[in-house]
């Protein structure tokens, strides 16, 4: 999901001449709140009935009790829950992070236009259009004892790397967030490329000019820049970062030892698996 | 700045365009390999023989086939209701002075942003007591719901920037709401509309949490979800899993190439304005 940036500027838009246009017609009311009552039942009811049934406890089953703060009591005592709190925050920094860099590398390497750059623009959002679940699939092939992972550092010498990816706890998540930002790179390329495009190239020759080295013109005429982007590509990353949830639940769902819990995943289970209607809802907020 | 590039840029992108596509090369071998070679020579090794064995055990039963037809009518159902649903509420509230219609546009955009945890168990109830749990429609319609307020920001820019000239000539010609959305809006829309059904298309048909949501019966299940099913059913054949998430990722990397431009012109659309 795109664009939290710039709500709406007045200029041009709404028709402001003729008295006419002033009343709304009963069918434009129609236009708006038909769509407007949809989206009110499916996502902001349910999101009030989930924050009230998180204050109680529930098995989906007869009367849900009322627990008062109970359920949030619980969750801070969980170490499960501060195991999936302190994934998350790694998840964000780790999966935002190296999807930034690696998303903003390559768009400036792939600005210019030139033999190729087409293909390897192609090649890097790729992956983009392959699902979440299908995206955990591959990559749990290739981190497979034996898989192409284990044989690559073999091959290279590194035999005493090769283990169970996705089975020891020390690196399961990463290995998992390693797949995820596989897939989101070729996004923020996409946005950054889009950003450079609107930059001023003179700008950019004439501190060339002034002697500045392609290190300051980068940081200093560039990124200055590139500030709406960045806003874009900042909310786009938190957003997606929070979301997680079929990746993780395709390679790993959680385990090993829940050791890759994310608040998603965990709630998930709780909500879903173990049918705690009133713990998972809490775990949700 | 049209300085030459130095060979360096192709010695170091050309490998690194190969390794960031090792995964999806990799998978196509497998899936190409059959049973007794991969547990002979191991999962890393080239292939001694390509069959499609592993396809056609993941297509037997015909529970892909299924699946592939429940995501397809999902997906073609929910980005044509959506968007229809998206196009009205930007047309009303881009065009007409409704009250306080800035308010209502952010907070149809937040409440799309909103995790999706949030709403998964409330949602599934609700479905439950409407009767219409475990069924396609359901999905379609939390589908709906949960991406309009992005899609009728999105439009929203688009229409507002339509120019005013167009409107007053339609008002004078006595052309009422319904006939200038019907044959003056949709039709300047029609970019807009076509970057965000490539993106949406996308969203719906890889979405997995509404479905494991709403859908209980595995004859219901798109394909994403599926896929997890028979991963667990096949948990050691390799080929057969790797044929079945290539057999998923198909249709979205067809849509990706033929509408690569209104692709990249969506994941754009609404950060370039």
């Amino acid at each position: 999901m795109t664009a939290v940036q710039d709500a709406p500027v007045r200029t041009g838009a709404p028709p402001r001449h003729g008295r006419r246009r002033r009343r709304v017609p009963p069918l434009v009311w129609a236009f708006l709140l038909l769509p407007l009552a949809v989206e009110l039942f499916w996502v902001f009811w349910p999101a009030m009935n989930s924050f009230s049934l998180s204050f109680t406890e529930w098995n989906g089953v007869g009367a849900a009790t009322p627990v008062g703060w109970e359920n949030y009591e619980r969750m801070l005592a969980d170490p499960v829950f501060a195991t999936a709190f302190r994934n998350n925050v790694i998840w964000v920094i780790g999966f935002g992070g190296l999807s930034v860099v690696g998303g903003l590398a390559l768009a400036v390497a792939l600005n210019r236009p030139g033999r190729g750059v087409g293909i390897y623009r192609s090649a890097i959002y790729l992956p983009m259009v392959i699902s979440l679940a299908v995206t955990g699939l591959l990559w749990r092939v290739m981190y497979q004892p034996g898989g192409p992972i284990d044989s690559g550092l073999g091959a290279i010498g590194l035999g005493s790397l090769q283990q169970q990816w996705l089975a020891n706890p020390d690196t399961a998540l990463y290995a998992v967030l390693i797949a995820a930002v596989w897939r989101q790179v070729g996004y923020i390329m996409v946005l950054y490329l889009a950003g450079l495009k609107g930059c001023d190239p003179t700008l950019e020759e004439a501190a060339a000019v002034d002697g500045a080295t392609a290190w300051q013109r980068f940081w200093r005429v560039v990124m200055p820049q590139l500030r709406g982007v960045n806003t874009v590509v900042f909310a786009v990353t938190v957003i997606d970062s929070l979301r997680t949830f079929d990746i993780v639940w395709a390679m790993t769902r959680g385990g090993p030892y829940n050791t890759t819990q994310l608040l998603s995943t965990y709630m998930f289970q709780q909500g879903f698996t173990l049918v705690n209607l009133g713990y998972g809802s809490a775990l949700a907020w | 700045m049209r300085t030459a590039r130095s060979p360096w840029f192709h010695a170091v992108m050309i490998p690194f365009t190969l390794l960031w596509l090792a995964p999806i090369i990799f998978v196509v071998l497998v899936a190409l390999r059959d049973f007794d070679d991969i547990a002979a020579r191991g999962l890393g090794a080239l292939p001694a023989g390509l069959t499609l064995e592993g396809f056609a055990t993941a297509l037997a039963g015909g529970k892909v086939a299924t699946a592939l037809a429940n995501s397809a009518v999902v997906t073609v159902c929910a980005v044509v209701a959506s968007l229809a649903l998206a196009a009205l509420a930007a047309y009303a509230l881009s065009r007409h002075r409704i009250p306080a219609r800035r308010t209502i546009l952010l907070v149809m955009l937040a409440g799309n942003l909103l995790p999706p945890q949030i709403l998964l168990i409330p949602v599934s109830r609700i479905t439950q007591s409407l009767g219409i749990y475990d069924t396609l429609f359901a999905l379609v319609v939390v589908q709906v719901g949960f991406g309009l307020g992005f899609y009728t920001f999105v439009l929203h820019g688009f229409m507002r920037a339509l120019p005013t000239e167009v409107f007053e000539a339609a008002l004078l010609d006595g052309s009422g709401a319904g006939r200038t959305f019907w044959s003056i809006v949709l039709p300047l829309c029609r970019p807009a509309l076509a970057a965000l059904a490539a993106l949406a298309t996308t969203w719906i048909y890889n979405d997995l949490i509404w479905a494991m949501t709403v859908l209980q019966t595995d004859t219901r299940f798109p394909i994403t979800a599926a896929l997890l099913n028979l991963q667990g059913g096949y948990s050691n054949s390799w080929n057969v899993i790797a044929a079945g998430s290539l057999v998923a990722a198909v249709p979205t990397a067809i849509v990706f190439f033929v509408f690569q431009k209104q692709f990249v012109s969506g994941l754009l659309v609404g950060a370039n304005k």
